[in-house]
């Protein structure tokens, strides 16, 4: 219905919402897609009722161990878990950042040519695709178990994550302030420290307290499978049925992240 | 201005004052220590004689897993399958429980700030916990299966997607809310035609793009139990079989890049 129709229509008192979708062939078919992806999706998981019922009294007893969590019985292997995740993500942080800057440097279109530009940007896209635990697996296997692994692991996927969206970052740059600096005879070094590098430099802390927020969160799965953390732990108490353990692992994980969170916003208002 | 003098009385410029370069010294030296701190204990965790190896092992590995097994390829279709419903019906599920929270936590729609603060928690705590942990309760408590991963996948999003959505939320326009208001529309009312059209395509653009890492987070899940393609490639690993894992890994990148695009696509007609 034209804009001019739909005004008269209002005007006699029928008025309707504008669809999300304005086509309706595409509106009616995504709506008829869901429906068939639906049922079809809902027939194909199965689900064994009886083992639910079973399990319900885990769940009580679940929720009963977040009312009372247990921090003493277990406090060293803990603390130990806590510790080497804690260390885990700042040196995965840092060695990430400091590798993900070239990467960066070299993913951005408008100051790389096309050879490297084209290596950058598939190291971006291979350690973007897989989850942090799947290339964990890989480097327990090269490494050995232990938390060296697991900071190879972090720091590899915060390759990924710093360098794409630092080069987005650098692609969108004020060229101008480039030009001004270049035009004063800079190398390319010169042009980088003075140019690049003021524009760029507050939303890289900020993200690099970001990611620092996600390498713990991370850390704390990747031991599931030998890469060292709080993970083990949680793991090995989990399958122990340990839940009040569990509930005071996940409670401190939970109230770290918030802490990280809340100093990350700080930080980044000051930068920006 | 951090400006000093020479002792001919000439100013000189410098960008810091005396105290802030020092402090900003000071500041890095910390910095500094504590990373070789952390470098310390990690080092001391590790067993170098396993990382010196770490090359042959790297090349061992990847001659063990060329070339791929490709006959493989014809078992994984049922769990590829299982994979992508965990991911879509578990969004599914989570944008439902997300979007009420969402309204709840917003601070221009919420009923009450104790019921924010109630919401914020919910947001908060769902976000700091991994898909991987969700799964790993919800197995011992629902037992292994796809339902497990479903529900992962759905406490997960609640986290993610109300928080950016409560954050679309609070930046909408207050001139369409206030004219719905002024008509004497109910609060339902309000919230239907005044903050509903102009959340509707963050919304849209936050589900596809959660769906999109929902694929990925979805593709591990099966290493503790929950279902998916990551069963097989749990099997696999310990049964060493690399060259089928090589299969499954080719499988799960093919299936991100697609999922990548496709929410790519779908944002870029939104926005």
């Amino acid at each position: 219905m034209s804009e001019h129709a739909r005004q008269q229509a209002a005007q006699r008192g029928q008025w309707r919402r504008l669809p999300l979708i304005e086509s309706p062939r595409l509106r009616w078919g995504l709506a008829i897609g869901a429906v068939v992806y639906l049922f079809l999706a809902l027939t194909s998981v199965e689900v064994n009722w009886a083992r639910v019922a079973e399990g319900a009294g885990r769940a009580v007893n679940f929720l009963g161990a977040f009312m009372q969590p247990d921090f003493v019985s277990r406090y060293d292997d803990i603390v130990a878990g806590l510790l080497e995740s804690l260390t885990m993500t700042l040196t995965s942080t840092v060695l990430g950042v400091l590798l993900a800057i070239p990467v960066g440097l070299g993913a951005a279109r408008n100051i790389s040519p096309l050879p490297i530009y084209f290596v950058c940007r598939a190291i971006i896209a291979v350690s973007r695709t897989f989850q942090e635990i799947i290339i964990a697996i890989l480097f327990v296997v090269m490494f050995g178990f232990g938390p060296f692994a697991g900071m190879i692991t972090l720091a590899f996927a915060t390759i990924g994550f710093m360098a794409k969206l630092l080069a987005e970052d650098i692609e969108d740059l004020d060229w101008r302030q480039v030009e001004a600096v270049r035009a004063t005879g800079a190398s390319w070094w010169q042009t980088m420290n003075h140019a690049v590098q003021p524009q760029v430099m507050p939303r890289l802390i900020g993200l690099s307290m970001y990611r620092l927020d996600i390498n713990f969160r991370e850390s704390s799965v990747i031991g599931i499978v030998g890469a060292g953390g709080i993970g083990a732990t949680l793991n090995t108490s989990l399958s122990r049925y340990e839940y009040d353990t569990s509930a005071a692992i996940l409670l401190i994980i939970i109230a770290i992240v918030l802490l990280c969170e809340y100093s990350s916003s700080h930080v980044r208002r000051w930068t920006q | 201005m951090p400006v000093s003098t020479t002792p001919q009385g000439q100013p000189v410029w410098r960008r810091r004052t005396t105290r802030a370069q020092w402090l900003q010294y000071l500041a890095w030296l910390a910095g500094v220590s504590l990373f070789l701190l952390c470098w310390k204990l990690i080092s001391d965790n590790t067993m170098w004689v396993f990382v010196e190896d770490a090359g042959r092992q790297g090349a061992d590995l990847i001659s063990r897993m060329t070339p791929p097994k490709w006959g493989y390829a014809n078992v994984l279709w049922k769990p590829m399958w299982d994979t992508i419903n965990i991911a879509t019906l578990g969004t599914a599920l989570g944008i439902m429980m997300a979007f009420p929270v969402a309204f709840l936590a917003a601070r221009n729609t919420t009923p009450h700030p104790l019921v924010r603060s109630l919401a914020l928690m919910v947001i908060v705590s769902s976000r700091s916990i991994n898909s991987l942990i969700w799964a790993m309760l919800l197995v011992t408590i629902l037992g292994p299966g796809v339902l497990a991963g479903i529900i992962a996948i759905a406490l997960r999003s609640i986290g993610f997607v109300g928080k950016l959505l409560y954050e679309a939320i609070e930046e909408i326009h207050p001139t369409p809310v206030e004219a719905i208001s002024a008509t004497g529309a109910s609060r339902l009312q309000v919230m239907n035609y005044g903050v509903l059209p102009q959340v509707m395509p963050a919304f849209a653009g936050i589900s596809v793009y959660r769906w999109d890492i929902n694929i990925r987070e979805s593709t591990v899940l099966g290493l503790v139990g929950a279902g998916g393609i990551g069963l097989q490639l749990n099997a696999s690993i310990n049964s060493l079989a690399w060259d089928q894992v090589s299969v499954i890994f080719i499988m799960i990148f093919a299936t991100v890049l697609v999922s990548e695009w496709i929410s790519a696509r779908v944002r870029h007609a939104i926005i």
